[in-house]
């Protein structure tokens, strides 16, 4: 029998003319890892609010078909019945942790569903010990970092043995370390207790070496329900925009694009195709632009936390007239510190910044820029009109789609053109998008022509807009080089085609580039 | 201002006997009119909160309560047509009409003033000192709807502290002029909204308010809850009703009388020196016993 069944679901938002879902059909059986594939506005979060009770009673709107959880049907039951059978973790952490200390927060949903007392406390522990979340017990859920935030989240929504997980987007805000850890944690879970999981991830490179199959939405249906390999084999045709780099570079190979680097290394290999000349790749140091004055120098910045750590410890930088510098490292490394001490919202407890002029800031949120009732309020119109924002501009800017808030938040804080700051920081631009709009956005940043520093957790990102990677570890400078250098080691901070090409190339476009320079046979 | 786990008697005794003394001290600044009570009332507040180590938070919260006093002083002033003493005379003002100021009506707004800011301090003082798991526990065993307006509340603060901030840091990295305040406070009213649905659907999702039986409501076991009623228990609540207790006796009794119309009366006499005394005495009194303090 079957664990979910959404049979002709179709549902809008109250308000809204368009669809949200539409004749939306599936079944997923006891124990499958599904994961849900689509652009941004393609309906995934939707399905997983459906699938948990809040569509259509926490979000109200127009319902037809029928969804049902174990033979629950959701329209009769609020997700509050439903919380025994399922479990949701959404983005952001911040707003899922409900109580005080991350053992009450465990036993939060438990208690609400009126387990005794000493089950509870059993749950508690074996579920704290399954996620090695054990010694966070008696920690205050204010103190928590990001990551150990959504681990614990991920503990409250897994702790009363839920049979239906639903996340959406649940490694956005985490780097690669914490994102790799918390899939590879969810699929261990999914063998152990056979739970069955409903992922939607934009990083599909991520998830989909895990998984057992992906559904595709678009535009609130479904396009695709398959296994992981035939699903990217369809997206490299149908919808580019949810294939992975690892799957285009086989498809431009002439390979079947399978899920996971070791599936892709292993059919490479076959074809003769791993033996590539890392010095066919241009690896170079970066480019200093000697003789050229520093946009931004940052000279042994230290910023420490009264009667706390040192985030930033001596660090020193320099960066020069339109380099494109991507930041990277993990949660805490002191990333968007560091942005801050650049953009003046900051002073360092030791050592200078110097710069020659305005340091621009985008902060992660771009609704945090959105004060005005009209997009024409905003910014001044040549800025507008230099991120194409003028056909909107008599609309409300939180009308807008996450890429043109983007835009707009851009146009903001770069302001007139004529007056152009000596630096752009952006932190974390990327967070919750698809590769559609990352695209969009690093071709954006590289027709700036400006010096840009941008912290980012997405080396596919990275590669696409640096010409120079910094890595920060504890709030030092732990490497500095060209992308070729630094995304193409490791594991974590690599993109997936270096990891294919053992460090070759870092993009699906450079991998077949090198590939056809060997003359690999197709 | 949000709560943290401290060394101190306050912290270690349960939520319904936190929640008794500062409900004492805030039923005491209500019921007394009297300056000097009013005075005692507040120097308990501080003198407690000092002890619970969270003077910091309080001297914060100071910076809220000494303007909203001399805001209502000033506000009581200037429209209370009673009192006999004219002090000042402004004339036919617009809106105020014939506005003379009068020495009771000032010394009656300094008591309003003092009363809202001891009330002030005492909700301070509650969010710092009462751990709000405790008191969410405690509500859902009767009430459903307070818990969960409680709990959203609580849980709002500190996701609206780092959102403010966000917002603040965002406006400081426009160039030219900052948005004006009606911009940005429309801005500020969209975002809590949207805030309080997310975490809505978190505490939905979590089941909250599925299961009101009673076994809801007990504790997760192992904490400190699940242990019989500790001496600061005790001592709070004790210290909490016997603030009421005085407060009421004083009220009753006429001990501690102030009149501020038609002239101004103070009873400054030994009765309320001793009420006063009294109330301070015991709203301090737990803070002595410092056994078993430790989390």
């Amino acid at each position: 029998m079957s664990q979910v069944v959404i049979s002709g679901f179709s549902f809008s938002y109250a308000g809204s003319d368009r669809a949200a879902l539409q004749d939306v059909s599936l079944e997923v059986e006891p124990g499958e890892f599904v994961v849900l594939a689509g652009v941004s506005g393609s309906g995934k979060s939707t399905l997983l609010r459906a699938v948990s009770g809040l569509v259509p009673h926490f979000h109200g709107g127009t319902v037809s078909g029928r969804v049902s959880v174990g033979e629950i049907d959701t329209r009769e039951h609020s997700p509050g019945d439903l919380a025994a059978q399922v479990a949701s973790l959404f983005q952001d952490p911040e707003t899922q942790i409900v109580m005080g200390t991350v053992r009450a927060e465990l036993a939060f949903p438990l208690e609400n569903q009126g387990w005794s007392e000493a089950a509870v406390a059993r749950a508690v522990e074996e579920t704290a010990l399954a996620l090695g979340i054990d010694g966070l017990l008696d920690r205050s859920t204010a103190e928590l970092s990001g990551g150990e935030l959504q681990r614990v989240a991920l503990g409250a929504t897994l702790a009363g043995r839920p049979s239906v997980v639903c996340l959406d987007e649940p490694t956005s805000q985490l780097d690669p370390v914490a994102g790799d850890e918390l899939i590879g944690l969810l699929r261990r879970l999914n063998e152990d207790l056979e739970l069955t999981v409903l992922l939607a991830e934009h990083r599909l490179e991520r998830c989909l070496g895990v998984a057992d199959r992906v559904v595709g939405l678009d535009s609130g249906s479904v396009v695709f329900d398959g296994d992981p390999t035939s699903f990217l084999g369809w997206a490299v045709k149908a919808a580019p925009a949810l294939a992975t780099p690892g799957a285009r570079l086989l498809a431009g190979a002439g390979l079947r694009p399978v899920p996971g680097v070791r599936r892709a290394r292993l059919a490479m290999r076959e074809r003769g195709a791993l033996r590539v000349d890392c010095s066919l790749s241009g690896r170079s140091a970066p480019q200093t632009n000697n003789g050229r004055k520093e946009a931004l120098k940052v000279d042994r910045v230290w910023h420490e936390i009264r009667n706390g750590p040192a985030i930033l410890r001596d660090l020193s930088l320099e960066a020069k007239p339109g380099e494109r510098i991507a930041l990277m490292g993990r949660n805490g490394a002191g990333k968007s510190t560091l942005l801050r001490h650049a953009a003046g919202l900051l002073k360092p407890t030791r050592g200078s910044i110097k710069t020659p002029g305005r340091v621009a800031l985008l902060l992660q949120n771009p609704n945090d820029y959105l004060v005005h009732e009209h997009v024409s309020q905003e910014a001044p119109a040549p800025a507008l009109e230099r991120f194409h924002l003028n056909h909107v501009s008599q609309r409300h800017p939180r009308d807008l789609s996450g890429g043109e808030r983007q835009r707009l938040a851009l146009a903001i804080v770069l302001g007139d053109p004529a007056d152009p700051p000596a630096v752009l920081c952006l932190d974390e631009p990327t967070r919750g998008m698809d590769r559609r709009v990352k695209d969009e956005l690093a071709d954006l940043l590289k027709g700036l022509e400006i010096t840009l520093i941008v912290a980012t957790h997405d080396p596919e990102f990275a590669a696409l807009f640096a010409d120079r990677v910094i890595l920060l570890g504890a709030g030092r400078i732990i490497a500095d080089g060209s992308p070729l250098e630094i995304l193409a080691g490791g594991t974590y901070f690599a993109t997936e085609t270096a990891r294919i090409l053992d460090g070759a190339a870092l993009t699906p476009d450079q991998g077949l580039e090198l590939l056809r320079r060997q003359e690999v046979p197709a | 201002m949000t709560y943290r786990r401290r060394v101190s008697p306050l912290h270690a005794a349960r939520a319904v006997a936190g929640i008794a003394w500062c409900a004492g001290l805030g039923v005491a600044a209500l019921l007394e009119s009297n300056p000097i009570v009013l005075g005692g009332v507040i120097v308990a507040i501080l003198a407690g909160g000092a002890a619970a180590r969270a003077g910091r938070e309080l001297r914060r919260a100071l910076w809220l309560a000494i303007p909203l006093a001399m805001t209502v002083a000033l506000i009581n002033a200037l429209v209370t047509r009673n009192g006999l003493t004219v002090i000042w005379r402004f004339g036919n003002l617009p809106v105020l009409g014939q506005t003379d100021v009068t020495l009771e009506a000032t010394a009656y707004g300094g008591i309003l003033g003092l009363r809202a800011a001891a009330l002030v301090l005492c909700g301070v003082l509650y969010s710092v000192c009462v751990d709000p798991d405790d008191v969410l526990r405690l509500l859902r065993r009767w009430s459903f709807r307070s818990a969960l307006t409680a709990t959203v509340a609580t849980r709002m603060l500190p996701v609206l502290l780092r959102d403010s901030t966000r917002l603040a840091e965002a406006q400081r990295c426009r160039p030219g002029p900052p948005p004006g305040r009606v911009a940005l406070m429309r801005a500020t009213t969209a975002g809590v909204l949207d805030r309080a649905l997310d975490v809505a659907a978190a505490l939905e999702v979590r089941g909250y308010g599925a299961s009101r039986s009673r076994e809801a409501g007990r504790p997760a076991g192992g904490g400190r809850r699940g242990r019989p009623w500790s001496r600061h228990d005790f001592g709070f609540l004790a210290s909490g009703l016997a603030v009421v207790v005085l407060a009421v006796v004083g009220r009753v009794s006429g001990l501690a009388g102030f009149t501020a119309y038609p002239s101004l009366h103070l009873n400054a006499g030994a009765g309320t020196l001793s009420l006063t005394a009294g109330l301070v005495a015991c709203a301090l009194m737990p803070f002595a016993d410092r056994r078993g303090i430790e989390p």
